[in-house]
């Protein structure tokens, strides 16, 4: 078993790092302005916010809708404590300034991103995480929306600069920055799913009352799921931050959230490999490969029906309404992608009349 | 002093009495069983002793502590599990980690895996399984793997809701004498049942349940043998 362990570990490590050195080589060889890039560098993001939901929405059993909230406090925060302090007057134009006068580094910055992100949810969560499943998503919604207002408000434009743009903060180029943020932090949730407390979160999802009678605090694990959750979204609106280059909370509308959710959604509630995979094909759908839908084409003189700016998104929605009717359980349901799944299949491929479906990712 | 004391313990659930005023006693070794018809309350009772549900009045002492105010956390550490009615084990779990999670206050890993094997003794179908969804299980399976999670808490008293409802007769026989061992290994059992003879047989001492009061009390052998007893419960009638 430890041997089989080991391997394990090795080969995971070597296909991660096989994976930072292909997309190394690609940003040498490719221009950095192709759409490729586009679509890895939002995936990542989208990626670690996805699996952060997923560990609610998937892994405890909690419906929030509280995602994008998350993210605007990750991503001010980061920006406010980031932009160098001889920027601050021409940000800050209207605010004299503002009244943060200081710089931390950019690694520290992300430690508070997540720090502010889960102080919030634990407030938020001490009132809303009494209540259960939909009245739950909407306490929790709105609840994002009463902070995007909230950071839009005059009298706090000294910190948060009013409704106005916040930039000049450092920010990244390279695809690999997100992708090493983002992996770092699914893989700490990854071991937080598979650890006790992993097991007494899908002990509540499973049965609140059997939970409870094991002698499991209900309301000390959903709290304690909502601030991990909350701090890795404020994570990923840090690097959401960092790759738009701007910041403001107008951008963080429900909408973000639903996006997330149908990621969530789309790659299997409970399964942390399909809310990667599927937050990079969403993300390639929407900015790239249906792109083309979008522009009027004309083959000779024949101009080819439909095909104007916003068609994309009809699309888009049938191809959403087909998944979600053929592959109801999103592209994973509850497995994972792993290595053992992968033979797995080929060795049943063989073996005909083995009509047990093993679960992956032991 | 006994083992498990209750006195006077009052339910209401929204201005329904379900429990009026109840007491019993359960000696440490004993098996006792909680026998009467729907709506008694028998599961209220086991219930609050659990603090899943707030009792309104009278109290309950665990080996001379009152836990009648205690969450159900500090119960389970002291001591005391229940099996839940309906079986209710997590269904998208495998059965090891059901049986992972009926050791979830504990932390001595070594002892755990111990108990872990002392389980599957208990119940072999159950190592068979151990990799497969708890949900997968049969009706019968899930019932030893509910028994078998409640014993990976290390309890001194187990208490059991209708662990027999739904289950084939045979199997129903397993797990009376599953009962009988776990009880014989020096663990308390307070059993509920509506098999009344089966309990009955197996069990030191019984109280009968009658909408929210103990109205009657004795030795299993008293209990089995009274005519009223047979007449509402053991489905014999007066000659």
């Amino acid at each position: 078993m430890d041997q089989k362990k080991k391997t394990d570990l090795i080969v995971s490590a070597s296909l991660i790092a096989f994976i930072l050195i292909v997309l190394f080589v690609l940003e040498k060889i490719m221009p950095s302005g192709n759409m490729l890039f586009v679509v890895l560098k939002k995936g990542a993001i989208y990626a670690l916010v996805a699996v952060s939901m997923n560990l609610l929405n998937g892994f405890t059993g909690l419906f929030s809708l509280g995602q994008a909230g998350f993210m605007l406090i990750g991503a001010y925060t980061y920006a406010i404590f980031t932009i160098p302090t001889e920027a601050r007057m021409a940000v800050y134009q209207y605010f004299d300034g503002g009244i943060v006068q200081f710089t931390v580094p950019v690694f520290v910055a992300f430690l508070l991103a997540a720090a502010v992100a889960g102080l919030f949810a634990f407030l938020i969560g001490l009132p809303v995480l009494r209540l259960k499943s939909d009245y739950l998503a909407i306490a929790t919604l709105g609840f994002a929306e009463i902070i995007r207002a909230f950071f839009q408000w005059d009298a706090l434009g000294p910190v948060t600069n009013g409704s106005n743009l916040l930039r000049k903060f450092p920010t990244f180029d390279s695809v690999l920055f997100p992708f090493i943020v983002s992996g770092v932090c699914i893989a700490i949730i990854v071991l937080l799913i598979n650890s006790s407390y992993g097991r007494a979160f899908k002990a509540i999802r499973d049965d609140e009352i059997a939970a409870e009678a094991m002698g499991i605090n209900l309301f000390k694990h959903k709290e304690m799921a909502f601030v991990i959750s909350s701090a890795f979204a404020g994570i990923s609106g840090a690097l959401l931050a960092m790759y738009q280059t701007t910041v403001q909370a107008a951008a963080f509308k429900s909408a973000m959230t639903y996006e997330i959710l149908l990621i969530v959604v789309i790659g299997g509630i409970g399964s942390i490999t399909g809310s990667c995979l599927a937050s990079f094909l969403f993300v390639a759908c929407s900015e790239w490969w249906l792109r083309f839908l979008d522009n009027e084409t004309f083959i000779g003189a024949w101009q080819v029906p439909l095909l104007r700016s916003g068609f994309r998104k009809v699309v888009f929605s049938v191809i959403i309404m087909i998944m979600v009717l053929f592959y109801n359980r999103g592209i994973m349901g509850t497995r994972e992608f792993s290595i053992d799944s992968v033979t797995g299949l080929l060795k049943r491929r063989r073996l005909p009349g083995d009509k047990k479906m093993k679960k992956g990712g032991k | 002093m006994s083992m498990l004391e209750i006195k006077d313990l009052k339910v209401n659930y929204g201005g329904i009495e379900a429990l009026k005023g109840i007491g019993f006693e359960v000696e440490a070794g004993e098996i006792v069983t909680l026998i009467g018809a729907n709506g008694a309350g028998k599961s209220t009772t086991l219930r609050s002793i659990m603090s899943v549900v707030k009792p309104s009045g009278g109290s309950i002492f665990f080996e001379g502590e009152d836990i009648t105010t205690m969450n159900t956390q500090k119960i389970v550490e002291r001591g005391v599990v229940l099996v839940p009615e309906g079986r209710r084990v997590f269904p998208n779990l495998t059965v090891l980690e059901n049986l992972r999670i009926g050791a979830y206050l504990r932390n001595d890993k070594a002892a755990i895996e111990k108990d872990v094997e002392h389980v599957y003794s208990l119940f072999p179908r159950l190592q068979e399984r151990h990799w497969q969804e708890a949900g997968t299980l049969s009706g019968g399976e899930q019932q030893m793997l509910a028994v078998g999670r409640a014993l990976m808490a290390k309890p001194r008293l187990i208490m059991m809701d209708e662990p027999s409802l739904g289950l084939a007769p045979l199997v129903v026989k397993d797990i009376f004498s599953i009962i009988r061992r776990i009880n014989d290994d020096g663990t308390t059992v307070l059993l509920i049942e509506q098999n009344a003879n089966a309990a009955l047989k197996i069990a030191n001492r019984g109280y009968v349940m009658e909408t929210g009061r103990v109205t009657m009390a004795g030795t299993g052998k008293e209990l089995l043998e009274d005519e009223a007893v047979k007449q509402a419960y053991l489905g014999k009638s007066k000659e």
